[in-house]
């Protein structure tokens, strides 16, 4: 079952904007399906921003969007994205 | 194109990045309220959101809508005028626990008492984050303030409970951590004719949590979680807060009242008959 899940295509996309980031981990803690993890990267305020480590399991709920208390981050459906 | 955050319409971007700190849960408190705000279907120039001072007094700067940030403690008689005089506009007070039941106690207990048609989002850090810490008439017993550095001794207040005595007619409280449950009673409460009242626990990690050795804003939204229960309708007596201890969520009051203006244009219908115009706004 979780095979023939993960062939199929992601269900939805996250959209980080990694300079609004604060790094408190909310998203990342939150997250139904585990997208995201924190990037080894930097932004200019010296917080590491979350990366979608693993993009093809986001279903595109939002509940990243609405917990970043940041604005930092949104998910959205694919079907409203093509 | 690239999507847009669906928040970013109501909010002043020209303000963001906020102030708040990393693990903050005021600004999921704003991204909740925008939320609930769009789904309300009122025009926006018929929002006006009133913020005292304080951290959470900063929300109204935030928004783009109609917002005024009133001295320390008076949002609700500010809100109160705002009403009277038009009251087609849906007033909002956003304020925090120190700014709306320490400062002022008094304007909450009276405007639930006559019940003028407004909703209060209260966010609870338990603490006077903009000031140093401070202990609020919420810090449980025990906590660590820094006026009480030895632990808190004051029994704190019960805001549904208080809410509910003096007449609010919708009493919900969630935490930050309930974000969906928050955006569904943040719609209700606007919706609602008469004093409705939301209660959100929120994390301050820099002035309570540290001091209390509650951890960051993260471990202490971890915290919301484990111990949060959703009893809907529970009885507001029993819903205090303890430090560490339980935290019951859930919408308590939904009950029917008249409204202040209701109230008052009956009276004088009754008294005055047919000479009196019933009030609807001076403009």
């Amino acid at each position: 079952m979780a095979e023939s899940k993960k062939s199929k295509e992601p269900r939805g996309k996250v959209f980080i904007n990694s300079e609004l980031c604060k790094g408190c981990g909310f998203c990342i803690e939150f997250c139904p399906t585990n997208v995201l993890e924190f990037s080894n990267t930097f932004n200019s305020k010296g917080y590491h921003p979350p990366a979608a480590a693993r993009p093809e399991n986001c279903t595109g709920c939002d509940l990243c969007g609405i917990y970043c208390p940041d604005f930092a981050i949104f998910g959205i459906l694919m079907k409203a994205v093509a | 194109m690239e999507p847009k955050n669906p928040v970013v319409d109501y909010l002043r971007m020209d303000r963001i990045p906020h102030i708040w700190c990393p693990g903050c849960g005021l600004g999921t408190v704003v991204n909740c309220f925008v939320r609930a705000i769009k789904t309300c279907d009122i025009p926006r120039d018929l929002i006006s959101v009133v913020s005292g001072i304080g951290c959470t007094g900063r929300m109204a700067g935030y928004l783009k809508l109609d917002s005024f940030h009133t001295t320390h403690g008076r949002p609700i008689p500010f809100a109160t005028g705002l009403k009277l005089a038009n009251p087609k506009l849906k007033v909002i007070v956003c304020s925090g626990d120190g700014d709306l039941f320490s400062i002022g106690g008094n304007h909450f207990i009276h405007a639930a008492r006559r019940n003028t048609d407004m909703t209060i989002i209260c966010v609870n850090n338990f603490t006077y984050g903009m000031t140093g810490g401070q202990v609020t008439p919420t810090t449980p017993i025990e906590a660590i303030a820094s006026t009480t550095p030895y632990g808190n001794t004051e029994e704190p207040f019960n805001l549904s409970h208080l809410a509910e005595s003096a007449g609010a007619v919708y009493v919900a409280r969630w935490t930050t951590f309930h974000v969906r449950q928050l955006i569904k009673s943040i719609k209700e409460a606007v919706q609602k004719s008469g004093f409705s009242f939301v209660e959100i626990i929120s994390p301050c990690p820099t002035l309570y949590g540290r001091r209390n050795k509650l951890g960051d804003g993260l471990e202490m939204m971890r915290a919301f979680k484990e111990k949060s229960t959703v009893r809907n309708g529970a009885d507001t007596r029993e819903v205090g807060l303890d430090f560490k201890g339980g935290i019951v969520c859930g919408k308590f009051i939904d009950r029917e009242r008249p409204t202040y203006l209701e109230r008052y244009n009956e009276r004088m219908t009754a008294r005055l008959g047919a000479s009196y115009k019933p009030y609807e706004g001076v403009l």
